[in-house]
């Protein structure tokens, strides 16, 4: 993981592609969002989706998966080379999240990030503060989920 | 396990309703059968005026969910490691934001959404994770409409923008969301 002082707007990273499964569609659906459209073929036929939809805030967990993936192999790679890896902090927040057309089972959605604005905090001195906006491109290249997160990333040297 | 009501199961549907759906449906370029429309007795969006719509919960959140959780979407070690999770800046286990999203999710669909004549969220506007998720926290929600409007290019359904902010026992507030929800106006709603 980098520090502020690697970060620059517009920096981006392929993170991986990731197929949501019927079965895995339904598991989520059935613990957080059972409306009939993410439960059955069927209903999702008949839905304004047309087909079975992963609930929107699963396709966004499964862009998380991806991006703690990418964290964790961008961590491996610095330690690789004898660097010093940046622990990130917490997010305090998302905004702009877009779930712009369906993700229906099957589908293979491939994410990526782009660093969109950094500046420094003034009431943490050791912190800067990113936003990164995530999005996710299905199989036929149509975007069908993004949104702006913002991120504290430790400073290599706090306050210069 | 809650579910929507299925669409054999409420009374009342007319074949105006059915074909209002059909309708909406075809705009979006699908084709839809009489088997895919909602029941009436759903929430519409008159139901949805501007203000406090309620207050739900409470759920309580053990630890091995946000074990669970975390092993699947967010293996971040403040979600997986007692120790590893106290030297972070949340000092100590918490729940991925994610996770406290879904649950959230949950939550609103137990209020409402499962009996709404909802056609889906097109995202958020804005998400704000205040204070951490712990094990055993006793979720509470309070839901406000914001904004309500007729949609331009669906005259037959409004947009209601809601505000949802979940608490924990203590009255802390966790996180704050801002989303909006297409919902079907009332069969012969006019202009």
């Amino acid at each position: 993981m980098r520090f502020y002082e690697d970060i620059e707007i517009g920096q981006r990273r392929e993170l991986g592609s990731f197929t949501f499964k019927a079965e895995d569609i339904k598991r989520f659906a059935r613990q957080f969002d059972p409306q009939r459209f993410h439960l059955s073929e069927e209903e999702g036929r008949n839905s304004l989706f047309g087909g079975l939809a992963a609930s929107g805030w699963h396709v966004a967990s499964v862009c998380m998966k991806m991006i703690v993936a990418d964290g964790q192999r961008a961590a491996s790679e610095a330690a690789a080379r004898g660097e010093t890896v940046a622990v990130w902090g917490p997010s305090p927040g998302f905004r702009e999240l877009r779930w712009s057309i369906p993700v229906l089972a099957g589908d293979t959605l491939s994410f990526a990030s782009e660093v969109e604005t950094r500046r420094s905090s003034d009431s943490r001195p050791e912190w800067g503060i990113v936003q990164i906006r995530n999005r996710g491109t299905n199989q036929h290249g149509e975007l069908a989920f993004s949104f702006l997160g913002t991120a504290f990333v430790p400073r290599r040297r706090p306050g210069a | 396990m809650t579910q929507a009501p299925g669409p054999d199961s409420g009374p009342g549907r007319s074949a105006s309703h059915t074909g209002e759906w059909v309708e909406i449906a075809a705009k979006c370029g699908h084709n839809l059968t009489s088997a895919a429309i909602p029941p009436m007795m759903m929430l519409t969006f008159e139901d949805f005026p501007l203000g406090r719509l309620g207050t739900y919960g409470p759920r309580h959140v053990t630890r091995e969910e946000i074990l669970t959780f975390a092993a699947e979407f967010d293996p971040q070690p403040m979600h997986l490691d007692e120790e590893a999770a106290r030297k972070t800046m949340l000092n100590g286990l918490s729940g991925s934001g994610w996770h406290l999203c879904s649950l959230m999710m949950r939550m609103m669909f137990d209020a409402f959404i499962g009996r709404a004549a909802s056609l889906g969220s097109p995202g958020v506007n804005e998400l704000k994770w205040v204070a951490p998720l712990r094990s055993g926290d006793d979720l509470t929600l309070d839901v406000d409409v914001t904004e309500a409007r007729l949609s331009k290019s669906r005259p037959e359904t409004g947009i209601v923008t809601f505000r949802a902010v979940v608490r924990n026992a203590s009255g802390q507030v966790l996180c704050e969301m801002i989303s909006p929800i297409i919902i079907r106006r009332r069969e012969g709603a006019q202009g």
